[in-house]
């Protein structure tokens, strides 16, 4: 992953951006010495190249969608997050030279959620922004972003986040009854719009609904994800007991007050809200009751084993390290190397990478993104697999599997919830704020995404 | 280049998967082992479940050979005396194929009708045991599954996979569903769509079969885990499975269906005789309209299921037995079956592999020829370069394929469309679609290492036949090269040596010249047609002379010389330029050297008006009064010896099986199967007769000969019979076929 991650970086642009790669070149020498010592755990920073460190991460509660968010837009979910970490960081607010957000479906009203947003909260007007959208890692998209135009020099300070909202969602006209609507704008006489109108059918009317699908092969992803728990021997037993492993660490998690990233959100015209309402741990008896949710009859994807439709946003300030000591910050954590890999969108949707430039003994935090039971499950299995590696992956042996000990330790997006836009940040934010409860050096953040689209990143602690 | 549409039967022969192994080979050898382990099924008891897997291990497919049969019913013996066992799974161990079907050399080596009934009997009596049996059977299909086995097991658990498809096959090759389909299939998705099935035979996907009833649950081909897909997919299909026959024996899984509005309207109507016999009327007529009462399969079928709805279950097995073996000894089976391996044989390459795999192909004009080319050969994830002198035409060559949109992205991301010849130097094989000014052309294609023919037939995705043609300087590798291509396209493929005409435009001249001159004595267009179709020809001779296109007539015009070297050569020259050339100034008509002014018409379906009057979007066919003048011109006196509406039949197919005799005798054919394979692929040559070589073993050579000898006398050497003929007529004991 290393090699990749060199030779896709290898396309010098400029002199200075060459020197930048031979300097990377060499370090990954240096890497591989330092493996071979593990135990030192030297820092993964480089010579020549800078330090972009995570400031703070917050997130507002992630709630089902259609309760307590059910009446506000995106932007606002997204407006809260931003005054939360505002609130915690005592951040001025033109000290940030610019704003991303990542966000999947997107309300026409405010496509650039992360402008409408930035406004919102108070911003400077003279910060730009910009939204982006990669699915299930859109935040994690805006972070890297982020860490690009601070590495290029660009910018010093950055707040990425992301932001989703499925209690509402744009529902549209049908094609034909939108044709027609358009076509009545442009009607001049009377008699043209009344042509226009009696050519409404019943069928024009109706709508059209965003389906969490593929594009490409109009497989919906949980009807994936069970064909690719299934591709990989996942039993629906191993699947509850993943799901309910998921939901009691979350709630032991919350219970005990490690989900400090959350943020308390005054819902207009409610009340606060300030704790996630999915987390839910069941018995393994509970949740065999229930059928395949997606394939049917014989499926082994439910309900209780999938992350539910979730709103909720996040957001991010990343700083080059400079930047942040110079305003008085205590960084969390190193953003270090990050990669995105991509696949066939068909049978490898939900087969996120799950790899860094270390030893799978090097890390001390997984953070893994559990969009179903059955594809985390998939994953792992992939990664303890000879075959799996040999076929598909090019390399010798195996990954390894992470230890579990160490993963997902505070729950994931099946306790949690997975607002599709919000959830990178929060694996990133997690990381950093379980490496400095668990006095831990390395962790790894990976997520999966539509598209055939995968992401991982590695983070370092920030020293103590 | 012909724009023969072939129609019906011809165009399903397409994806029948029967195997053309014996059991003989392995039959004889089979003594003692067979009887300690079986070798084609075997099983497997998980808890109280046995997985009996299917695999024949002397072929790609499963067939229910007489080893196949004899382990099955061991094997069903077994699992029913164990009392362990409460239920049982029936599943191929072959990736694309669950059962292919009955084996049809068994049925072929059989030297009686009584043979053949008792072969339909003891299958019969093998499913019925299967259907009524105490221990409930699921079939877990993926990959095909032709003929009745899955049908008689209690409930059907099917892949989605493409290569899934259901159905009874067996009217394509002239026979009947005889191991109790007709009666099983009319109860089990009804009257209708039991018709359907077995009056076609065509494949359904496992959707369809779903919606039809046919099948009871699917399941989705899985993609790569840790294992193949391929493997992981049967093996997540038999945990399926197992589960589904554990809780039908448990009674968790209920094996009867509610039955819908729509399902209960249908019975209700079906239970009144006179819709039923309605039903069966209608069929009939469908069928004796679209067969012309030439293939006795269909009538036997509707008739097994019409006896055993009216008549009970008994007689319906014997009729349906009986018939089985009637039909089994029919010509019309024979010929089918035939074509079955002549197509099965012309879809190897026999010239090995190629040196090198054709990665790009370029394709030089993009008119309906090399638009149909690109079409067939870009989704095969051949990369395609599509070139032609216009942007209009490009347009229209790129816009052939009609499919959905990610897919239809996909798979025109193979296809370059373009009006120059850049890249064309990357090309691995060039075919041209178009003739092209051959300075430029050799221009860029500095490195042609070798020329070879391809003859595709329009429309190229329709029609299964490439004709490809050899020269002496053709080597193999080039041979072999061009047959892969042809093969990844999924044609069915003769190769054939290098004559004016090469072998299909060659035998369709002398009987579309034929056709002519029927038309010049007086006959009309429609009469023509009907004699035609009504002898088992797809379209009648006067279409097909509307239907041969412009393009096809010029390449004829152009090959130096006569289609062949004897008079009836010179005959069907003229009558071409007659017929065809009509645009030119002078031609020459016939041998008392008239000279005759034709109008600048072209006759011709492309120009709307031919035989008949062509209007788009209209199937409706007036006759063209516009021709009556030139056949009035070149009016012919019958004469009434050999005018009689048989005599004309005969007059067409003799001159036709002649001349692909000719094409034998010199050489031109490499053998009577791809001779057949090509008249009925490629030109509609009666499928009933299996081919013209077919045809002379069955009719007898001595008796076309007498036929030809009568005509001869009349019109001479038109109908001289060929010296291959004659030799065959001599000695009765020469056939084309074993």
């Amino acid at each position: 992953m290393a090699m990749l991650l060199n030779s896709v970086r290898s396309s010098p642009v400029s002199p200075a951006r060459a020197l930048q790669y031979a300097a990377r070149s060499l370090s990954t020498t240096t890497q591989l010495h330092a493996q071979a010592q593990a135990k030192s755990k030297k820092s993964l920073g480089r010579p020549g190249v800078k330090n972009i460190v995570l400031v703070e991460g917050v997130r507002t509660p992630f709630l089902l969608s259609g309760t307590a968010y059910a009446d506000l837009m995106p932007h606002d979910l997204a407006r809260a997050a931003l005054q939360g970490l505002l609130h915690k960081t005592s951040l001025p607010k033109d000290a940030v030279d610019y704003i991303i957000y990542g966000t999947v479906i997107q309300e026409v009203k405010t496509s650039n959620v992360a402008r409408e947003a930035a406004l919102g909260a108070g911003f400077s007007d003279k910060i730009p922004a910009h939204t982006v959208t990669m699915a299930c890692i859109s935040s994690n998209q805006a972070m890297t972003s982020a860490v690009g135009l601070i590495a290029a020099g660009q910018c010093d300070a950055v707040v990425a986040g992301g932001v989703e909202f499925m209690s509402d969602v744009p529902i549209r006209h049908s094609r034909k009854m939108r044709k027609t609507m358009l076509s009545l704008n442009k009607a001049k006489t009377l008699g043209q719009r009344l042509s226009l109108i009696g050519s409404i059918r019943m069928a024009h009317l109706a709508p059209e609904l965003p389906a969490v699908a593929e594009f490409s092969t109009a497989e919906t992803m949980g009807h994936s994800a069970d064909r690719l728990a299934a591709a990989f021997g996942v039993s629906r037993l191993e699947q509850d007991e993943f799901a309910l492993r998921s939901h009691t660490l979350a709630k032991k998690a919350q219970d005990e007050g490690l989900l400090e990233d959350v943020v308390s959100f005054k819902v207009p015209g409610r009340d606060i809200v300030s704790k996630d309402n999915g987390i839910r741990p069941s018995s393994m008896e509970q949740m065999s009751k229930l059928k395949p949710a997606f394939v049917k009859p014989h499926g082994t994807v439910t309900a209780a084993n999938s992350s539910f439709l979730t709103d909720g946003a996040s957001a991010v300030l990343i700083m080059s390290e400079e930047k942040a000591l110079a305003m008085g910050y205590k960084p969390k954590a190193y953003l270090r190397d990050f990669v995105y890999v991509s696949q066939d969108p068909k049978d490898q949707l939900l087969l996120g990478p799950g790899e860094g430039r270390l030893n799978m003994n090097d890390i001390d935090v997984f953070e893994f993104h559990e969009a179903f039971a059955g594809q985390i499950m998939a994953n792992l299995k992939a990664m303890d697999s000879d075959w799996f590696a040999q076929t598909y992956m090019g390399r010798k042996a195996k990954v390894g599997t992470p230890p579990m000990d160490k993963f997902n330790l505070w729950g994931g997006s099946l306790s949690l919830g997975h607002p599709f836009g919000a959830t990178g940040c929060r694996l990133v934010t997690t990381v950093a704020h379980r490496l400095k409860k668990e006095g831990g050096q390395f962790g790894l953040v990976a997520a999966c995404a539509a598209g055939g689209q995968g992401h991982g990143m590695l983070v370092e602690a920030y020293p103590q | 280049m012909a724009g023969v549409r072939a129609l019906g039967v011809l165009s399903r022969l397409t994806s029948r998967k029967y195997a053309l192994f014996t059991g003989n080979s392995f039959r004889s050898f089979s003594v003692a082992p067979a009887m300690l382990a079986r070798t084609h099924v075997n099983y497997e008891v998980k808890g109280d479940v046995a997985v009996i897997r299917i695999n024949d291990p002397t072929s790609k497919v499963n067939t229910l050979s007489i080893q196949m049969q004899k382990e099955m019913t061991e094997v069903m013996s077994e699992v029913w005396a164990d009392n362990a066992i409460q239920s049982a799974v029936l599943i191929s161990s072959k990736p694309g194929c669950f059962i292919a079907g009955a084996d049809i050399n068994m049925i072929q080596s059989c030297n009686s009708e009584e043979e053949v009934t008792k072969l339909s009997q003891e299958g019969q009596k093998m499913f019925e045991q299967v259907e009524k049996s105490p221990k409930p059977i699921v079939a877990a299909i993926n990959g095909s599954c032709l003929g009745e086995f899955a049908i008689a097991c209690q409930y059907r658990i099917a892949t989605k996979s493409k290569k899934t498809v259901l159905g009874t096959p067996e009217v394509m090759l002239g026979l009947l569903p005889g191991a109790g389909g007709t009666q099983r299939l009319p109860k089990m998705v009804g009257l209708p769509s039991a018709f359907d099935m077995m009056l076609t035979g065509r494949n359904i996907r496992a959707d369809k079969a779903k919606k039809m009833g046919l099948v009871d649950q699917l399941i989705d081909p899985l993609g790569p885990g840790l294992k193949s897909p391929e493997e992981r997919t049967i093996e997540y299909l038999e945990e399926i499975a197992v589960e589904c026959a554990r809780g039908i024996a448990n009674k968790k899984i209920s094996l009867h269906k509610p039955k819908g509005t729509m399902q209960k309207i249908q019975d209700y109507v079906m239970s009144f005789e006179f819709v039923r016999n309605q039903i069966y009327k209608t069929v009939h007529g469908k069928v004796m309209k679209q067969s012309k009462g030439l293939y006795p399969a269909p009538l036997k079928i509707i008739e097994c299921v019409k006896t055993g709805v009216e008549q009970g279950p008994i007689a319906g097995y014997l009729a349906e037995a009986q018939n089985f073996g009637k039909l089994a000894r029919t010509s019309e089976s024979a010929a089918l079956i035939g074509l079955y391996h002549g197509q099965v044989a012309c879809k190897k390459n026999r010239f090995g592999a190629p040196q090198k795999d054709v990665k790009t192909l370029a394709i030089l004009g993009a008119g309906l020829m090399g638009a149909g080319i690109a079409q067939v050969t870009v989704d095969k994830g051949v990369h395609t370069i599509l070139k032609d002198t216009t942007e209009a035409g490009l347009a229209r060559g790129q816009q052939q394929r009609s499919i959905t949109s990610f897919e239809r992205d996909s798979i025109l991301s193979n296809l370059t469309g373009q009006l120059d010849y850049s890249g064309f130097e990357k090309a691995d094989m060039v075919i041209e679609a178009v003739f092209e000014d051959i300075k430029i052309k050799h221009a860029v294609l500095k490195e042609v290492e070798a020329v070879i023919g391809m003859h595709y037939f329009s429309p190229v995705d329709k029609m299964q036949l490439l004709e490809i043609i050899t020269t002496d300087q053709t080597s193999k590798d080039t041979t072999a090269s061009a047959v892969a291509v042809g093969l990844k396209q999924g044609k069915v493929i003769i190769v054939v040596g290098d004559g004016p005409g090469f072998y299909t435009t060659r035998c369709l001249a002398p009987i579309l010249a034929e056709a002519i001159r029927v038309l010049q004595e007086g006959s009309d267009p429609k009469k023509l047609d009907g004699l035609t179709t009504s002898f088992g020809f797809p379209v009648g001779a006067a279409t097909l002379i509307d239907e041969v296109e412009s393009m096809w007539r010029l390449t004829w015009l152009k090959t130096s010389g006569k289609p062949s070297d004897r008079d009836s050569g010179e005959e069907m020259w003229r009558c071409c330029r007659l017929w065809w050339t009509s645009d030119s100034k002078v031609e020459l008509l016939n041998s008392a050297n008239i000279r005759v002014y034709i109008q600048p018409t072209k006759i011709s379906r492309k120009s709307g008006k031919g035989c008949y009057i062509y209007q788009p979007g209209s199937k409706r066919k007036d006759l063209n009064s516009g021709i009556d003048d030139i056949l009035e011109k070149y009016k012919l006196t019958p004469n009434p010896s050999v005018s009689s509406d048989s005599d004309v039949q005969y007059r067409l197919i003799s001159r036709f099986v002649n001349e692909a005799l000719l094409c034998l005798q010199e050489g031109i054919l490499n053998s009577p199967l791809e001779g057949d394979v090509g008249a009925v692929f490629g030109l509609g040559f009666p499928p009933c007769l299996g081919g013209p070589f077919r045809f002379v073993d069955s009719f007898g050579a001595d008796n076309l000969v007498a036929k030809m000898k009568q005509f001869e006398a009349v019109y001479g050497s038109p109908f001289t019979p060929c010296q291959l003929l004659l030799d065959h007529a001599k000695d009765p004991s020469k056939k084309f076929y074993k």
